[in-house]
């Protein structure tokens, strides 16, 4: 191939009417014919399909070009497509050249001839651009055959048993004690009704149990480095205080703990307790106990009785109250954020009385009320002792802390509509005679089988009040729910016995930790952000890291399970090939005229630049290296270097200063 | 059509509007009145309708309280489309006497209640009064509300605040001659012009003054100069903010017992709408030998009064209870000596429902400053 003339070739892409209706087309080709060392110019209603690209294979062929220039959309779009097309045309895929007449002009100008006169001006800048460009060879290094998943809800239980499925080592880091997240702490799913901890038990077994699994409960993810698929990962396992090889899980230590029955459990979403050295929940996996630093006598007051009460009644010996925090480290090629969400809280929105009145609960609370498993065994009955009672009159508020701005959350979060179904039906099967009310503002029932399920519940009895409610006060020793029935258009006062909150789902509050730890992005509800909501909703703009279930969004479990499987097919693609390809567009020192100075390495958001030595005319001088892999090309370094001695591959000075002189910028 | 009109979809937000039915649910006068505000914000899209719309007497019995707008899940104020319309009967004249003569009083004596400017500082007289002048710097500088400078049955909170002022040694300053309305009741009741002037000539003349802060006695006017005044300079604060401080800071003290029970009635514009609730409850807090209990409605689910929103001027046809013999009537139950607020507005209301109720005798409708100016040491 004859590299030493450029011959360019520009392809001008219609995109249906995106671009064609304000940009003329025709103009831009025939102008860009017009301009220097350009050999073709051609247009097409999509240059993105088969035939799109066919024609710049076919004029690599034909014509010989060895330069090409799209006008198109965003390189973030297509530039990997077009890069491709170049290599099977038998062209160094670096001799591509994007000309942005897309979001840049039809979709931002409505004004067709400026549009038209700015698309003219892109595609010359890129013409000029093209024709310095250089050849760039793209290394491939080796991937690390494991996954590091964080979080041990469903989502990160199905991708772990998935990726081990395929044969290849998982490891699963859960801050808790146990793996199973919020859906151990469900009832039954809607909309089938199946019990969730029957689906659940067995796949957090299977996890604990799999050859391929590294299961790290009660653990933490404490430092990442490295880059797709040479992750190093440094994790804290939490002492327990409980030897787990002795720990056999009888549980006489938690009986027989002076602090049995008076701390919050959270598995009970407070509303049943535990001691301080305890299991979650009985289904826990692992079935080990743990003490919790924070309530234990010994461990806060370095005393409790004559000798504790666990280390006493355990004939095992397992309790060790010397344990101390471990770390363990190991290497990883992908890494999938499972971390799941919070719940609203509640009190937040003070005019609903939650942190008031006790008998009114988050839906969470009633998930456990509702539990064969939970501290009332199931029996819907509220108060204790003398003052117990069944409701009978019930209440539930839609919306709590979702699609309302007043408390920042502007998101449906997705589940509340259908787990208040399933509440409602739960509460109508264990008390036949209560009335129980929905006051909603829209119900969405979207996934498979919701619909129906919805129809069945308002059919078992279950009143729906279109009417978002305001408030709650007590009057007389009553509930009141105080909302407007928009149907009717009439304000009511209802007198209830319990009031349920159909609290919405969150992003964790330790959200941040994460996104330090990989370099995350956060979307404008604040949950992880995808790399593309469409195409790529388990990727994140950080190569080999993916997410999976409610940490991306609210979602149910069916969504979640779906999207679990996708972020560990995605995690396999790159395990399987056990390869993968780096940044070629990566910056370069010039070590004869760096000045060692290492403001660079600040400035570099990656960490890929050290400071290292050469010899300079004999004399050792230190200057600025960067680690190829590392390097993500964004170019922070070149701007920020004061001896201009970093330039950046296919955007040296020399390649895009002519560019910007075609824009029309003066230097 | 008046371009005004076309403006309510915009102005007010109505197609971000989804029906849900908080501000309804929420809105305090709905048990004795037919307002329903979610219909209006709903029958407001239909610029045809906004003439017959204003017509409609309930739109005077909105309060302005805010708790609808405070509720909304989507950012709307949909007290504003009632203040909307009864712009359209301000811009048409075709208003109660009352709500005519309370605006013209504005626009000319700078108060609503038809005084002389003249006299506004009348209730300086024989007290040992610092009045602010341009040139020197002051911490504090007080703004006293048009219903608490001519209404004899409040002027002793103002009275009462250069006494604790005095004795804690606060570096504060008056407004003075040149003090005018604040003029949120202007805008409440419609009139959006004449309010807009107001705060263009009340801003000039605050920050005229070398002040760091201005304190109000009114919740109103705080609300306003917070809320409604993009342009003042200084901070704004309410007198229990104040009061809190000088408790904090131990500047002030209450010497003299009151061994009574007290409860405390939150204004909405000092509660719901600027969340203001601990300061109020802490001065009374520090009172020796009180008892303080709460409402059953308190903070954000507190009830009220219906003082606001222009109601000082406007009667409503309802025969049914009023909001504030509820509130009385409750605070009865509880067995308190004092209800007590934090506001003029609340007071006249509530000291109203008092005497309606017939509980004089066993029960005192008490603004702070009232109370605790009468527990200093003299
Ligand atoms: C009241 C209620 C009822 C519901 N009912 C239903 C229903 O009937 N049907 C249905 O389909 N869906 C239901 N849902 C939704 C369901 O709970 C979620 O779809 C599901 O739990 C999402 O799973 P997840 O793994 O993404 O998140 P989670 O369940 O939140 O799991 C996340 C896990 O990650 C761990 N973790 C978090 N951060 C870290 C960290 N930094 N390091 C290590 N580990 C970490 C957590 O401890 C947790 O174990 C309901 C939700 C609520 C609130
Ligand atoms: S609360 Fe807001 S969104 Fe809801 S009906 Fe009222 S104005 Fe509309
Ligand atoms: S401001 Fe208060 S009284 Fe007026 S409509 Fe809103 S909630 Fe009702």
């Amino acid at each position: 191939m004859n590299n030493n003339k450029p011959k360019i070739g520009v392809y001008v892409c219609h995109c249906g009417v995106n671009i064609a209706k304000t940009v003329d087309i025709e103009a831009v080709r025939s102008y860009a014919e017009s301009l220097p060392y350009v050999k073709v110019a051609r247009n097409y209603s999509y240059m993105c399909s088969d035939p799109g690209q066919l024609l710049i294979k076919e004029d690599i062929a034909e014509e010989g070009l060895n330069r090409i220039v799209v006008a198109s959309c965003s390189p973030r779009m297509h530039e990997l497509t077009f890069r491709k097309t170049l290599a099977e045309g038998g062209l160094n895929p670096y001799y591509l050249e994007m000309a942005n007449i897309r979001e840049q002009c039809s979709w931002v100008h409505e004004d067709s001839e400026e549009a038209t006169s700015k698309a003219r001006k892109l595609v010359a800048a890129a013409v000029a651009k093209a024709r310095l460009l250089e050849p760039l060879e793209e290394k491939e290094v080796e991937v690390e055959p494991a996954t590091l998943i964080i979080g041990g809800g469903i989502a990160g239980i199905q991708a772990a048993l998935d990726i081990a499925g395929a044969g290849f080592k998982v490891y699963v880091v859960e801050k808790t004690p146990s793996v199973g997240g919020k859906m151990s702490q469900l009832d039954k799913t809607f909309p089938t009704l199946d019990c969730s901890a029957c689906i659940l038990t067995p796949k957090m077994v299977d996890v604990a149990s799999h050859p391929n699994i590294e299961l790290l409960t009660y653990s933490q993810v404490e430092d990442v480095q490295g880059y797709v698929g040479n992750f190093e990962v440094k994790v804290r396992k939490k002492a327990r205080y409980v030897d787990i090889d002795k720990c056999t899980g009888c549980g006489i230590c938690a009986q027989e703990c002076r602090l049995a029955g008076r701390i919050p459990s959270e598995y009970e979403a407070g509303i049943g307790k535990r001691g301080a050295i305890y299991l979650p929940f009985p289904q826990a996996v692992p079935a080990k106990f743990t003490i919790d630093p924070e309530s234990c006598l010994y461990l806060t007051r370095g005393k409790c009785g004559k000798e504790p009460k666990c280390v006493e009644h355990c004939s095992l010996g397992a309790i060790d109250f010397e344990q101390q925090d471990e770390f363990v480290e190991f290497k990883v090629g992908a890494i999938i954020v499972a971390t799941g969400y919070d719940v609203f809280d509640a009190s937040r929105k003070p005019e609903y009385g939650y942190q008031d009145y006790d008998n009114v609960l988050t839906s969470l609370e009633l998930e456990r009320l509702v539990s064969a498993s939970g501290p009332t065994g199931g029996e819907i009955v509220l108060g204790k002792g003398e003052e117990a009672f069944v409701p009978k009159e019930v209440a539930f508020i839609q919306c709590v802390g979702s699609r309302d701005a007043s408390c920042g959350n502007e998101y449906c979060s997705r589940v509340c509509c259908m787990y208040t179904a399933k509440l409602a039906h739960l509460i109508k099967e264990k008390v036949p005679d209560s009335n129980v009310r929905v006051y909603y503002m829209d119900v969405r029932a979207f996934g498979k089988g919701f619909e129906e399920f919805y129809d069945r519940v308002r059919r078992e009895g279950v009143r729906y009040i279109r009417g978002n409610p305001s408030e709650v006060f007590k009057r007389d020793g009553k509930l009141v729910v105080k909302a407007e029935d928009t149907l009717t258009a009439k304000p009511l006062e209802d007198e209830v016995d319990m009031v349920v909150l159909s609290v919405g789902l969150e992003p964790r509050k330790d959200t941040r930790e994460i996104i330090d730890l990989l370099r995350l992005s956060q979307s404008s509800d604040r949950f992880y952000l995808e790399a593309h909501p469409k195409l790529a909703p388990v990727d994140t703009a950080t190569d080999g890291v993916y997410l999976a279930g409610c940490a991306q969004g609210p979602k149910d479990i069916p969504d979640t399970v779906a999207q679990a499987k996708g972020a560990a097919s995605s995690a396999l693609i790159l395990l399987a090939s056990g390869k993968v390809n780096i940044q070629a567009q990566i910056s370069v020192v010039n070590e004869a005229t760096c000045r060692g100075c290492g403001y660079c390495v600040e400035i570099c958001p990656y960490g890929a630049i050290e400071m290292g030595e050469v010899n300079r005319f004999g004399h050792i001088v230190s200057v600025a290296k960067v680690n190829e892999a590392l390097c993500k090309g964004c170019g922070a370094c070149v701007a920020g270097c004061f001896s201009g001695s970093i330039q950046q591959k296919s955007f040296k000075d020399r390649q895009i200063l002519p560019q910007i002189a075609v824009l029309g910028v003066v230097k | 059509m008046n371009t005004e009109l076309q403006n309510f979809i915009e102005k007010y937000d109505l197609y971000g509007c989804i029906q849900c039915g908080r501000c309804t649910g929420g809105c305090p006068v709905t048990v004795r009145t037919n307002l329903n505000v979610r219909r209006f914000v709903y029958d407001s899209i239909d610029e045809d309708a906004l003439e017959e719309l204003a017509k409609l007497p309930e739109i005077w019995d909105c309060t302005a309280c805010s708790t609808c707008a405070v509720r909304c899940p989507k950012g709307l104020k949909p007290l504003e489309v009632l203040i909307g319309l009864r712009g359209i009967l301000v811009l048409e004249g075709q208003v109660e006497p009352t709500v005519r003569d309370a605006l013209e009083s504005i626009f000319r004596e700078g108060n609503p209640w038809s005084k002389a400017r003249a006299t506004r500082s009348d209730w300086m007289e024989g007290l040992d009064v610092k009045v602010a002048d341009p040139e020197t710097e002051v911490e504090n500088l007080i703004f006293v509300c048009c219903t608490v400078v001519y209404d004899p049955r409040v002027q002793v909170t103002v009275k009462n605040l250069v006494k604790i002022l005095n004795k804690a040694d606060v570096d504060y300053a008056f407004v003075g001659d040149d003090e005018s309305c604040c003029a949120s009741e202007a805008f409440n009741l419609g009139e959006e012009e004449l309010f807009e002037m107001m705060v263009e000539d009340n801003t000039e003349l605050l920050n005229s003054f070398k002040a760091k802060r201005i304190v109000t006695i009114s919740p109103h006017c705080f609300n306003a100069f917070k809320k409604q005044y993009p342009d003042l300079k200084a901070e704004v604060l309410h007198y229990t903010q104040l009061i809190g401080e000088l408790l904090e800071d131990k500047k002030l003290e209450f010497t003299k017992e009151l061994p009574q029970k007290i409860v405390f009635h939150d204004p909405c514009f000092l509660g719901k709408q600027n969340d203001v609730y601990d300061e109020p409850r802490f001065v009374l807090s520090q009172i020796p030998g009180a008892e303080l209990v709460e409402f059953e409605r308190n903070k954000e689910r507190s009830l009220c009064c219906e003082g606001g929103g222009g109601k000082m001027w406007v009667e409503s046809d309802s025969k049914l209870e009023r909001l504030a013999e509820t509130r009385v009537k409750d605070a009865h139950a509880l067995g308190a000596d004092v209800l007590a607020a934090a506001c003029p507005f609340c007071i006249l209301t509530l000291d109203d429902a008092l005497k309606a109720k017939g509980f004089e005798e066993e029960m005192k409708v008490s603004e702070i400053l009232e109370i605790i100016g009468d527990l200093l040491e003299e």
